[in-house]
């Protein structure tokens, strides 16, 4: 009864037990209009599970021939050698895209949040509009242009406070300045980035929910002596919660698949440079990488290679998107 | 701890449109008064007012006093928050908070209040689901969350959670409208039970109800169309359903208009 955003019908039906709709209503499914948008809706349901199967059985028919002739660990080798003797593993690969999308995740949700409450709980209508419209417009922005403007405008400017950081914080293996990294084109910078992109898909949906917050709920809180920001965190934050965490993964997922701005941004490794745990370092992503590497593709096994480390991207999506899932089917007893 | 209120010269508004004019009311403590009237004459309206509720929506105001024990709670010094804690409210529809569980909602409003001791918060649940007549059908699902409850427990548990900060007044706006007739007889013998400690207010649109439960009740109607409500009179229960006044009472309690 919990819709993708997590937000429960408005009817107080007691959870569960529940007739699906069909059981429920078989009164005119014989009519000629129920027929055809029965049917439309079905193939469209069908057409959407055929086409993600394709193109995992694309993706799993090119891969395997190249992974069957690979010399290295696929799963824990950090080389990417595609001509012969092919030695490709995705080690690097997985943990910069990792490391980006969750610094970028980190940074954009508390903002997101804090932004979405305001709009939606502290401010003025006058204001609430005109401000949602702008956050909105930031999603029209082309990757490219947060390529080029972060990769030329900021990260030379970020380079410093970066400095700053692995000097204070070197100790960390996470903060570890990296020989050869000068500028600031690192993992750490493209997850900021990354939260600029990804900062208003998580505000629209998270404002959205908590903009659907009952009213009753709301004056329940403060009839018991509650102050602003304690009914937004006993009524507002707790009703928004699954919405919340939905519209992260969906952040988290175009963090994830984010290609061109990337690509842009990030150095790669230094020359001889051993890959390391720092933040601070250069790297690629998956998509990053493919999209660079994409020229030589010459065909056959070493474009194996790529389509396996795409492989991988696609079931790291899903792997994100069944955790929101989880997360989410496991409160649903206490969200109406 | 119960107190009395005073309503003097009260107009109430919603932006510049004036919803209730010149109301002038006095409850007495540990009695029950009951709000009658038709639907829009502003008996809802003057119930928010008596602990601040009316100026969550935006637009509301007031002018004229609201005395508790002599204490304007419209001063300026007045914090709404404090007068919200004072001045306890059950709604019209149940709402218990969803992610709650059944002790936690009731425990919500010390929480609020900064009380973190386990000891405490167990023993103010179990008085207060005790003192709302709920504690024998929910003491073994004290975890479970609040909203699976039927719609006359759900209202016995937002009862429980506003009598368990213990406030002076208890207001309560249509309690029963959205409940079958054996929860809405629960919740009446409730009512007498909370009359011992607290002082009740009660809006309700079931005349039958008001002459159960109340001691003294208020009959409100509109001037006119598009007019500003008013009080018609204040009186004894017995006295405004035998023997009013005013013909208008009479003639809304014996069912000829509204």
């Amino acid at each position: 009864m919990s819709s993708i955003t997590g937000v429960a019908l408005p009817e107080e039906t007691p959870s569960g037990g529940q007739p699906k709709p069909l059981d429920a209503d078989r009164a005119s499914t014989g009519r000629l209009g129920d027929r055809i948008f029965g049917g439309a809706a079905l193939g469209s349901g069908l057409l959407i599970v055929v086409i993600v199967t394709l193109v995992a059985i694309f993706l799993l028919a090119q891969a395997v021939p190249a992974l069957s002739k690979d010399h290295a660990n696929f799963l824990t080798s950090t080389s990417w050698v595609t001509s012969q003797p092919m030695a490709f593993g995705i080690a690097q690969l997985l943990w910069t895209t990792v490391a980006s999308s969750v610094v970028a995740l980190l940074f954009a949700v508390p903002f997101a949040v804090a932004i979405a409450l305001f709009l939606t709980q502290y401010a003025p209508a006058w204001l609430a509009r005109p401000a949602a419209g702008l956050i909105d417009l930031l999603a029209a922005v082309p990757s490219i242009v947060f390529g080029l403007w972060g990769g030329f405008i900021v990260a030379p400017k970020w380079a410093p406070i970066q400095h700053f950081l692995s000097d204070t914080l070197g100790w960390i293996p996470l903060f570890k300045p990296t020989a050869g990294i000068t500028g600031g084109n690192t993992i750490f910078f493209v997850g900021i980035i990354l939260a600029i992109m990804i900062l208003p898909i998580i505000t629209a949906l998270s404002r959205e929910v908590f903009a659907q917050t009952p009213t009753t709920h709301k004056e329940g809180a403060l009839a018991l002596g509650a102050t602003k920001w304690e009914m937004v965190r006993t009524a507002v934050l707790p009703f928004g919660r699954p919405g919340v965490i939905s519209a992260s993964m969906l952040g988290l997922g175009r963090a994830l698949g984010e290609t061109i701005a990337v690509m842009m941004i990030i150095s790669g490794l230094p020359n001889g440079a051993k890959w390391t745990w720092s933040l601070f370092n250069g790297g690629a992503t998956f998509a990053s990488k493919i999209a660079s590497d994409a020229s030589e593709f010459s065909g056959g096994l070493s474009t194996g290679a790529y389509i396996a480390a795409g492989l991988v991207l696609f079931i790291l999506t899903f792997v994100v998107n069944a955790i929101a899932r989880i997360i989410i089917e496991r409160r649903k007893d206490f969200s109406e | 701890m119960a107190k009395r209120i005073d309503v003097q010269d009260l107009d109430i508004f919603y932006g510049d449109f004036k919803a209730v004019e010149g109301v002038n009311l006095s409850v007495e403590p540990r009695s029950v008064t009951a709000f009658i009237g038709p639907s829009g004459c502003g008996k809802s309206t003057v119930l928010r007012t008596l602990n601040r509720m009316h100026e969550v929506i935006p637009g509301g105001r007031v002018q004229g006093k609201v005395l508790l024990d002599d204490e304007d709670l419209y001063a300026a010094s007045m914090d709404p928050v404090v007068v919200r804690r004072t001045v306890g409210m059950v709604f019209q529809r149940p709402n218990p908070f969803p992610t709650m569980s059944i002790a936690d909602n009731v425990a919500a409003g010390l929480r609020l209040n900064g009380v973190k001791d386990k000891k405490t918060l167990n023993e103010v649940v179990e008085k207060s689901l005790k003192g709302a007549n709920l504690w024998n059908e929910v003491k073994d699902r004290l975890d479970k969350p609040g909203a699976g409850l039927s719609g006359g427990q759900q209202q016995r548990l937002c009862i429980a959670r506003a009598i368990a900060v213990q406030p002076q007044v208890l207001l309560m706006d249509e309690p029963c409208s959205a409940l079958d007739p054996i929860s809405t007889l629960a919740i009446e013998d409730l009512i007498h039970e909370l009359k011992d400690s607290f002082t009740v207010v009660i809006v309700t649109h079931n005349m039958q109800q008001a002459a159960r439960v109340s001691d003294q009740t208020a009959f409100f109607n509109l001037k006119a169309t598009g007019q500003p409500g008013h009080l018609i009179e204040i009186d004894d229960t017995k006295t405004i359903f035998n023997n009013p006044t005013e013909k208008a009472t009479e003639d809304y309690i014996s069912g000829r208009f509204g």
